[in-house]
């Protein structure tokens, strides 16, 4: 008897630390979650009590109309305009992301090997200096009689191509900021690649595009989509690009809710604007998130 | 064919690391722009520059309204560093240590502020502050900027937990520990590297935040901030003087902060 007994209890002390490790998790989480509520929930709820209020009033929670979505979705309005800007924006900066993103996520694989640490540090580093600064450089860099012009002109030729203010810039402006989002997700992605599933297939005689199609790419899919979904997301939502380097030629979603929110001081238009805007975006995100394991991601490296 | 394997295996790396260099060139160039632009003399940037000068960095270093601004976004940075990565630890043990029931969806959920367009944020939490009547000032922006950075450092830190092995934590258990000893006798240390690149990373991004600092920071300005309203209306050279002092201040911080990373990992090897 006592032997059993003996044996039985590290098995309950062991069932007891797993039933508190359960509540332990959930506690652990709840200063994240408090701030979320706060901090991101009751805004979007206010944002969305905003969007049924009475146009060009502040009298939130007192009155109810669906007239600014009614607004929004009228043909006349141009809306739609700043959204399939945004939107068209966004998807040519994931393709070109995709294609710019590959072969230095394989190089942070495969080719760098102890520079591939350094390396990365020089691509993350961009993200702790403000997108205006950099994105200024780059006006300084394009504008007339700025670095490229005055280069050009230095060696006899007629002087740089006037690029600025125009959507083509926009969009090299929305690339050349989301580069990180693509990059590490995808660097994280093709780390799940097992480098002997390639190497055994190599030794079964496939070529190297084969290999890519039926190997690298598949696996390294989770990675990939998830920098995809994250530029694309940003991309929806960037302003900056659109205002610096654009020079406000073209009105991308975002600027069009900052407007309604500041010039125009209709902040219920600007709300119903936002409330569509997160919608697309919190589905989108959710979906997309949905199909992956998060903990595979990023636990496996 | 004459080209071997190996030989083209070969080539493919040359290209990726000209692909790479050129890369990274194009990623710091409008950085170099705008250093060149802070030295140079006159008040319009031209180029070829004609006369380099300090005088715009020495007008900026002696600037009053400067001062309070770097003194402002410094103070919202420690902040913001110093809640963040009390709440993201244990946001990073829920996220990749313990099972719970709520896991799967704490996981999708920390993400959407991550995912968030951060103007938009900004405006909606401005909209936040206006409903319930708190009047914006650098305090709120420490709070705005603490909606999207504390998830940012959950996953840095969370990604150092996943390499840690939960047995020490139960050994320490076994060995007779109490909760609050395992955790400052086990996991803190265990978990070290991925607070320090955390805490790295909530400074860093509080320090360079543009959009969040615009709609929530009330009459108190940021250096992102004011060089934004100077690009838009009354260039200076100050303007890229500054960015390029930030640029130079976050650099330093990055590599400090990495120093100090390694040598206390070569002090105690894993």
């Amino acid at each position: 008897m006592a032997d059993i007994a003996l044996a039985r209890a590290p098995e309950t002390a062991r069932e007891i630390r797993h039933a508190r490790r359960l509540s332990v998790g959930a506690k652990c989480a709840m200063p994240v979650a408090v701030l979320l509520g706060i901090g991101f929930l009751a805004p979007m709820v206010a944002i969305l009590a905003y969007s049924f209020a009475t146009p060009r009033s502040f009298d939130v929670f007192r009155s109810f109309t669906l007239e600014n979505f009614a607004g929004l979705f009228d043909p006349a309005n141009t809306v739609w305009l700043s959204f399939a800007w945004s939107v068209g924006f966004a998807l040519f900066t994931v393709a070109i992301l995709a294609v710019v993103a590959y072969p230095i996520a394989y190089g942070l694989n495969a080719v760098f090997g102890r520079w591939a640490g350094l390396i990365s540090v020089l691509f993350v580093f961009p993200l702790f200096v403000s997108e205006n600064v950099r994105l200024y450089g780059w006006v300084l860099f394009f504008i007339k009689n700025g670095v490229l012009d005055g280069t050009l002109r230095w060696l006899g030729f007629s002087g740089g191509p006037e690029v600025l203010y125009t959507p083509g810039v926009t969009l090299f402006g929305m690339a050349y900021t989301y580069l990180p989002f693509m990059l590490f997700p995808m660097t994280l992605g093709l780390a799940l690649v097992p480098r002997d599933l390639v190497d055994a297939a190599r030794d079964l005689g496939a070529g190297r595009l084969l290999i890519w199609r039926e190997i690298e790419l598949p696996l390294a899919m989770p990675g990939i989509l998830i920098g995809m979904l994250l530029t694309f997301v940003l991309a929806v939502g960037a302003t900056a690009e659109a205002k610096i380097l654009g020079g406000q030629s073209i009105i991308v979603i975002s600027h069009d809710i900052e407007i309604a929110f500041t010039y125009s001081q209709n902040w219920p238009l600007g709300s119903a604007l936002a409330v569509v805007v997160s919608v697309f975006i919190a589905a989108l995100t959710l979906v997309a998130l949905s199909k992956l394991d998060l903990d595979r991601m990023l636990g496996r490296r | 064919m004459a080209t071997t394997p190996a030989v083209a295996r070969r080539r493919t790396n040359t290209l990726i690391w000209i692909w790479t260099a050129f890369v990274l060139i194009a990623v710091y160039l409008p950085i170099v722009c705008g250093a060149l632009a802070s030295f140079n003399k006159s008040r319009y940037f031209g180029f070829p520059i004609k006369v380099y000068a300090t005088e715009w960095w020495q007008k900026t270093l002696d600037s009053i309204e400067i001062g309070m601004l770097v003194r402002n976004s410094i103070a919202i940075a420690l902040l913001v560093t110093a809640i963040s990565v009390v709440i993201a630890t244990f946001g990073a043990l829920a996220f990749a240590r313990y099972d719970w029931k709520g896991r799967r969806l704490y996981q999708k959920l920390i993400l959407l502020p991550v995912f968030f367009p951060q103007p938009v944020l900004g405006l909606a939490l401005l909209l936040g502050f206006n409903a319930v009547g708190i009047q914006t000032s650098w305090l709120t922006a420490v709070f705005a900027h603490l909606v999207w950075i504390v998830p940012v450092v959950t996953l840095v830190i969370a990604i150092q937990v996943y390499g840690f092995d939960p047995s020490l934590e139960e050994a320490a258990y076994d060995l007779g520990c109490t909760r609050v000893q395992v955790f400052r006798e086990v996991t803190l240390p265990l978990l070290w590297p991925g607070i320090w690149s955390g805490m790295l990373f909530a400074f860093l991004l509080s320090w360079s935040n543009f959009p969040l600092s615009l709609y929530t920071a009330g009459a108190d300005s940021t250096i992102p901030k004011w060089l934004y309203a100077k690009m838009v209306a009354g260039y200076t050279p100050m303007v890229p003087a500054l960015g390029t002092m930030a640029t130079l201040g976050a650099a330093s911080l990055l590599l400090g902060g990495g120093l100090i990373m390694l040598l206390l990992r070569r002090r105690q090897p894993a």
